[in-house]
């Protein structure tokens, strides 16, 4: 307990001159808090009733369902594929894999209408493969996949680095087989990463719109996500529609922001 | 050995068919129809201006979510408050709002119909279909960058340094510049980068307040989705490649900085 308690009480004396909180907080408020209390305010404005009118109607629910679902299926492809390319990226050596290992955070460099631009070219309509995708649901998850593919490998590589590899090799002396020591003693150890890894792409996924815009033809009740649904209520100057889904995304948004934190906080306390 | 290697070739084939592939695809797209169309498409005013505008939004917003992230990033990790929790979470916020709800929001507090809308739109500087709005948006979508990646190398750091520094007297900005901001400067970089790689990239919310009068209030983003609803492919990819290309220098500039202990 002395190691958590001393740094932080100590800490005040290092401190910035006391100016900077003030400002940084109304800058804090300025940019972000103004905008979502006058969402809040809209969404009270048209009552409990016209809120949840406008978000049961059939086109806002296919819409929170396709992208729920859609962002649950992201979130789990990324937990094994992320999981095992961190797991190739660390332990593997192979020619090239610094380059790869740079490539991962493309998608965090690229702009999401240039990553839908781009994967529209090779799954489109005019893919030299002929495989076209477009308006349909894998088009949105396609999308989905690539926009969120560093989170879970960004989280778990750095886990992996630090791995203490005498737990292996324990478990190996002890006659473990690979996938044994992998399930027994390297999982539980990522598990974690793993977890806020899916927890961060999930809320990526649910507000994603750049990329799936280009990509998924936007078909109400097919293949409109969230995001595209609350784009056409403000065009078409439906803002208690709008501003009812808004709060919907945004109430998801902040419990998996909790969630990662409370579970960063677990794990930081299982470290110790 | 076996697993290893085919644990490696789902690996790179995952990788090759979401990403290496379509990116080199956009490349060769691009450059199909010879140099002299691309070049034609780069030079013209309207996708000249779009490159000015996404600059001009990415100069104003980049130095002051730095400011605002180092500040934010110093008040969590060395200082204790009330409601520090709350104010952590707050940070990663806009983080996790979508893009089009951030560009929503600005139109209920600044549009024609808003809070503060009519006052400003009286004053003569319209925000909402002009480029402050895409600013505010920007800076939005943008704020959580610097502080995500400064916290973490402030906790790391740990404050002997800091003490050992204000023992031998040195006064609270003394320390800050001489020890702090050293030991953090490549967390700061790589949230510069980051934050400027989002600034340039941005899309939906900025897509919400444009208005997008081409010429305008029109970015590369808004010119790539534009362009290509317009079936002109040639500017569509060519505004594409422009921001691929900013994105691997981004990518370049961000492995160049990362403290990634496999480097």
């Amino acid at each position: 307990m002395t190691t958590v308690a001393l740094p932080r009480r100590r800490a005040s004396g290092a401190a910035r001159p006391s100016v900077a909180p003030g400002v940084a907080i109304t800058y804090l408020s300025v940019i972000v808090l103004l905008p979502l209390a006058a969402l809040l305010w809209t969404s009270k404005k048209g009552g409990a009733h016209a809120f949840w009118q406008a978000i049961t109607a059939p086109d806002a629910v296919a819409a929170l369902k396709l992208t729920l679902g859609a962002a649950l299926l992201v979130a789990l492809i990324n937990a094994v594929f992320g999981t095992l390319i961190a797991w190739v990226l660390v332990r593997d050596s192979f020619l090239g894999k610094g380059v790869i290992n740079s490539l991962i955070d493309l998608p965090f460099a690229l702009p999401t209408v240039v990553a839908g631009l781009t994967l529209l070219t090779l799954y489109g309509p005019n893919s030299p493969i002929g495989l076209n995708i477009t308006y349909t649901r894998k088009a949105v998850v396609l999308a989905l996949l690539f926009e969120t593919l560093p989170f879970v490998i960004r989280s778990v590589q750095p886990v992996l680095l630090e791995l203490d590899r005498e737990m292996e090799d324990a478990a190996a002396s002890l006659g473990a087989r690979g996938h044994t020591i992998f399930r027994r003693v390297v999982l539980p150890n990522l598990l974690p990463a793993i977890l806020s890894g899916m927890a961060l792409a999930f809320a990526r996924a649910v507000g994603e719109y750049g990329s799936v815009v280009m990509l998924s033809g936007n078909v109400p009740f097919s293949t409109e996500v969230a995001s595209v649904h609350i784009y056409s209520q403000i065009q078409s100057d439906y803002v208690t529609g709008a501003a009812a889904m808004s709060i919907v995304l945004l109430a998801i948004s902040l419990a998996v922001l909790l969630s990662i934190t409370g579970l960063q906080r677990w794990s930081a306390k299982h470290d110790r | 050995m076996i697993v290893r290697l085919g644990l490696r070739f789902i690996a790179l084939a995952y990788l090759a068919l979401l990403l290496i592939v379509p990116v080199t695809i956009i490349v060769v797209h691009t450059f199909s129809g010879g140099l002299a169309p691309v070049w034609n498409s780069l030079t013209t005013p309207d996708a000249v201006a779009a490159l000015v505008l996404t600059l001009k939004i990415t100069l104003i917003t980049v130095p002051l979510n730095t400011i605002f992230g180092i500040t934010m990033a110093l008040l969590i990790v060395r200082r204790n408050f009330r409601g520090k929790a709350l104010l952590s979470a707050l940070i990663d916020l806009p983080f996790a709002v979508s893009p089009v709800i951030v560009g929503f929001t600005l139109i209920l507090v600044y549009g024609m119909n808003g809070w503060f809308g009519s006052f400003f739109i009286d004053q003569g500087y319209p925000i909402i279909f002009s480029t402050p709005g895409m600013v505010l948006a920007t800076m939005f979508a943008s704020l959580p960058f610097v502080a995500r990646e400064v916290i973490p190398v402030l906790r790391e750091i740990g404050t002997e340094q800091e003490q050992a520094a204000s023992t031998l007297g040195a006064k609270g900005w003394q320390t800050f510049r001489r020890v702090t901001l050293p030991a953090i400067r490549w967390g700061i970089v790589y949230g510069v980068v980051l934050t400027t790689a989002r600034s340039i990239g941005e899309f939906g919310a900025v897509a919400v307040v444009s208005g997008n009068v081409i010429g305008q209030t029109q970015t590369l983003t808004l010119r790539v989705s534009q362009e290509y609803q317009n079936f002109d492919h040639i500017a569509a990819y060519t505004a594409a490649l422009e921001l691929a290309v900013i994105a691997l220098v981004t990518l370049f500039l961000m492995n160049l900085f990362h403290p990634r202990k496999d480097h």
